[in-house]
């Protein structure tokens, strides 16, 4: 037996990952959800947050849009 | 970007269908009466002469201050600097500008108007680093070199011998248990280091469609090392089946 936690974790695969396409599709209801309640939006949107604590690009446009969410218009 | 960074999720397609359409919205989102704020954003962009093109301008300016900001945010993942730099925030900003404008009826007031609007220039940013990604590319496609992969996933040097059999074994199972599309994309993103966005563009698919090929690429490379013993235990997601796994996104 070879643990590898690292390659571990990159392997392990989320049955609710909903994938990019639908993410994408609500992120900015999402952000705006977090802003409000962070721990509220991962429950109401459980594949939402399990596909961006997977995907690198799309956490990378989540914490880019919450980010911008933020500042005044 | 570290490989482990790089994840996927499954939409369940079957195998090879990484091109199928998105999947609708989620049903869960809920439209909502728009904010004083959106409401006059809406209105100014739906009417015309003077107004309109106030509100245009108006816009453009805010999108590309989002746009300048986000560039800078991802400043250690790309080389860009200067006036190339400006130019592609300018490109962005434009090109969200015209999504918006086009797709201004299906804002349905779920955030407010510029939280959606500032998706648009978000993802304009992400695309247009792909994009750029190939004009100085810092790896090559047409090489393999394994022994990088323990580096890849921060594994030290010196226990060289604790992880060759289990890189052995990986190499075998993406060998011998992905398909030809599966592999070609692990090993771009994992052994190469290729940016999913940037693979996206050298492959003419999107996103969702690489990702969802990684995904399937991932979970049966798991369950290889499993059935081997090189890790523990296989996640519930390793026995799901695309049908029904199809089924409990449908």
């Amino acid at each position: 037996m070879t643990d590898w936690p690292p390659l571990d974790r990159f392997l392990a695969t989320d049955p609710r990952d909903v994938g990019c396409a639908q993410a994408l599709e609500i992120l900015h209801v999402y952000v705006e959800m977090v802003l409000d309640d962070a721990d509220g939006s991962a429950a109401r949107y459980p594949g939402v947050a399990a596909h961006l604590a997977a995907c690198g690009p799309c956490d990378e446009d989540f914490q880019g849009l919450l980010a911008a969410a933020g500042i005044p218009s | 970007m570290q490989p482990c960074e790089v994840s996927v999720a499954s939409a369940g397609t079957p195998e090879g269908d990484e091109d199928a359409a998105a999947a609708p919205l989620l049903p869960a989102v809920q439209e909502r009466r728009l904010d004083a704020e959106s409401a006059e954003w809406t209105r100014a962009l739906e009417s015309t002469g003077l107004v309109r093109e106030q509100a245009l301008v108006r816009l453009h300016e805010l999108l590309l201050r989002i746009a300048r900001g986000e560039l800078r945010r991802r400043g250690g993942q790309h080389p860009i600097t200067g006036p190339e730099l400006d130019d592609l925030a300018h490109q962005a900003a434009a090109d969200a500008l015209l999504a918006i404008t086009n797709k201004l009826s299906g804002f349905r007031g779920e955030s407010r108007f510029t939280t959606w609007a500032y998706r648009f220039v978000i993802l304009e940013v992400s695309t247009k680093l792909g994009r750029h990604f190939w004009q100085k590319p810092t790896v090559t496609l047409d090489s393999e070199d394994w022994d990088r992969l323990p580096d890849r996933f921060g594994m030290d040097p010196a226990d060289h011998a604790q992880w060759r059999g289990l890189v052995d074994a990986l190499h075998r199972s993406v060998d011998e248990d992905l398909t030809q599309r599966q592999r070609r994309v692990f090993v771009a993103i994992v052994l190469q280091g290729v940016p999913l966005d940037a693979l996206v563009v050298q492959l003419g698919s999107n996103r969702n469609a690489i990702y969802k090929t990684l995904f399937d690429a991932r979970r049966k490379l798991r369950a290889a090392l499993a059935a081997n013993g090189y890790l523990t235990t296989a996640d519930s997601a390793d026995v799901v089946s695309v049908d029904e796994d199809e089924g409990r996104r449908s």
